[in-house]
């Protein structure tokens, strides 16, 4: 037990004699927002599949939630949520459906599913909306809604990876509200963006390059670090050196 | 548990709610018996042939009313040399001939040889030999009939079909459409609900969860295994209100080897779906992998004794042939556990390897 929500050392892991991330070492504090930035490719996406439990490290270590990662997954696995790129919830159940097969899965009584159905659905303005098909809902509603999903369990962590892909700018503010208020409820926020303004919004930021982290802090400490005026430059120097100066 | 139950209902509301092909699963088997029923005939009737008749006597028109009377056959002209013969049986106004020798009664009575051509078209071999068989058992008959007795001892070989006396393709084929229906809506429907799954990315959600991976996969089944029972219950009603096939055996063994043989087609699309990266691959993989063979290697369209060696060899392979033999077993020769045991022990084996093997592949996860 560490106290940190995520705490990774020197986490590895290769394909082949290709190495996606590169002894990654960092931590996550209860509650605090942190951002995860980097290239396409850099590793962002597998160094989450490392710390949600899908794909073993080659080496190195990380504790996410106060549990190992490699001997107690089990548990790791009670205390997280994650939403990933792809939109996952299923679109032929209606969204109370969804909400209460995910509930079930994740060992949350009765009696809570009906009372957190109430809360989530009042909170991102769906009441109504609780017995249509989730394909029939819009897609910033259902993204707002794959978020509360995989916060009805109260985990300790959420990863985040990509959750404001393809949304109009309004439903991105209203989901990082949700963000927010998830970390303010103590709730630990992992989360992969590529929209550098929504970057700002986090308590730190790292930023990975070629499956190393180039660099890490609050966004303030970043720029001053890379000796930028915006995250944008401190994002093009670090990611392509040789053109952005 | 729970969580187990919610999954399996989440399931059912899948297969429920994609009305179309619910529908298609369950429209499937019945037109597959009436496909077969109907359009895949191997028995032989009303066979066009041609009697060939230089000198027509009192004996020979004997024999062309017992080929008329057979409902077998019928006489579409009587001619007097074989000359026109191959154009008739190139037109395909007729599949046989019977080429008689002048002065018929005469020879008989004298006790003469009687040398008489029977021309039958084999370019369907099977039939063709059929064909020959109904042809050869009259003339045999009638000549046995016509020549009187000698004193001399006979012998008379009596030829009886068990279990299927009048030869019909039926019988054959509902056994093995149980087979092959079976094999389309288990591990074709198995394949593509994991693989869709892995491919909306539901899966990677389900993955990160606390539920096992193995119980994800026995959610994911347990309505087609319902599915399954229903498809093998219409196959046999469909077949017995159409076609009149008998079911001799228990149907509660029948329904019990069913069962075992869903399961072993889950599982073969539970390793399809661990190796296709997609819903189309899996598709393509599971009707090519397991379409061709349930079709080909199981002794259901074609003898496995007529296959080349190798391929032999190969059907043993196919879980679909020893199913298929079970499934004759009890439907047509009525036959039990007692006889089918090994069988019934093959495929159980099968099935215990291809769910090891398929919930390796899982356990490996998205790695």
């Amino acid at each position: 037990m560490t106290g940190h929500a995520i705490d990774a050392r020197a986490l590895t892991r290769r394909f082949g004699s290709f190495t996606a991330v590169d002894a990654i070492t960092f931590h996550v504090e209860p509650g605090e927002v942190f951002g995860f930035l980097g290239a396409n490719g850099a590793g962002k996406t597998t160094a989450i599949r490392m710390l949600i439990g899908v794909l073993a490290p080659t080496s190195g270590s990380a504790t996410v939630a106060g549990y190992d990662l490699k001997t107690q997954a089990e548990q790791v696995r009670r205390r997280i949520g994650y939403m990933s790129q792809k939109f996952s919830l299923y679109e032929d159940l209606t969204v109370q459906e969804n909400i209460t097969l995910y509930g079930g899965i994740y060992g949350v009584s009765d009696r809570d599913i009906v009372t957190r159905t109430g809360e989530i659905l009042g909170r991102i303005g769906l009441e109504h909306a609780g017995d249509e098909l989730v394909r029939d809902i819009p897609l910033g509603w259902k993204q707002q809604l794959a978020f509360c999903v995989a916060l009805l369990h109260r985990p300790a962590v959420v990863f985040l990876d990509e959750p404001t892909g393809g949304v109009d700018p309004i439903t991105r503010r209203r989901f990082w509200e949700l963000i927010y208020e998830a970390g303010a409820a103590g709730t630990s926020v992992l989360v992969t963006t590529h929209y550098l303004d929504e970057a700002e919004y986090c308590r730190r930021i790292s930023i990975m390059v070629d499956g190393a982290i180039a660099a890490m802090g609050t966004p303030a400490e970043v720029r001053k670090a890379v000796g930028a005026e915006t995250l944008d430059e401190v994002f093009l120097k670090l990611t392509r050196p040789g053109t952005a100066a | 548990m729970r969580a187990f139950v919610g999954f399996v209902r989440k399931e059912t509301l899948h297969l429920l709610r994609d009305r179309q092909t619910l529908a298609i699963l369950l429209l499937f088997p019945v037109v597959q018996v009436l496909i077969f029923g109907f359009a895949v005939r191997t028995d032989v009737r009303d066979i066009a042939i041609a009697i060939v008749d230089p000198t027509p006597d009192v004996a020979t028109l004997e024999l062309r009313e017992r080929i008329d009377a057979s409902d077998r056959f019928h006489i579409v002209g009587v001619a007097p040399s074989a000359r026109g013969l191959d154009p008739q049986f190139r037109g395909g106004a007729i599949r046989q001939a019977l080429v008689l020798p002048a002065g018929v009664e005469r020879r008989l009575g004298r006790g003469d040889s009687l040398p008489v051509q029977l021309l039958t078209d084999g370019s369907d071999p099977n039939t063709g030999g059929i064909m020959q068989g109904y042809a050869t058992a009259i003339v045999e008959r009638w000549y046995r009939d016509a020549v009187p007795a000698t004193g001399a001892l006979r012998i008379e070989a009596r030829a009886r079909m068990r279990y299927n006396p009048t030869l019909e393709s039926s019988h054959l084929f509902v056994p093995g459409l149980v087979a092959f229906v079976l094999t389309i809506v288990s591990a074709l429907m198995t394949a593509i609900s994991i693989s869709r799954e892995k491919e909306t990315g539901t899966m990677e959600m389900l993955l990160v969860s606390p539920i096992r991976p193995t119980a994800i996969v026995a959610g994911k089944v347990m309505p087609y295994i319902g599915l399954g029972f229903v498809s093998v219950l219409l196959v046999l009603v469909a077949a017995r209100a159409v076609f009149g096939v008998p079911l001799r055996g228990s149907l509660v063994l029948l329904l019990a080897e069913s069962g075992l043989y869903i399961v072993t087609a889950l599982a073969l699309g539970i390793v399809i779906s661990t190796k296709a990266p997609n819903q189309r691959t899996a598709m393509i993989a599971a009707l090519a992998g397991l379409m061709m063979p349930t079709l080909l290697l199981s002794g259901f369209i074609f003898p496995l004794d007529s296959l080349p060696r190798v391929l032999q060899y190969l059907s043993y392979a196919v879980p679909a042939r020893w199913f298929l033999t079970i499934v004759r077993g009890i439907m047509i020769k009525g036959a039990g556990l007692a006889t089918l045991w090994q069988e019934t022990l093959i495929l159980m084996g099968m099935t215990l390897f291809l769910l090891a093997k398929g919930s390796r592949g899982l356990a490996i996860r998205l790695g």
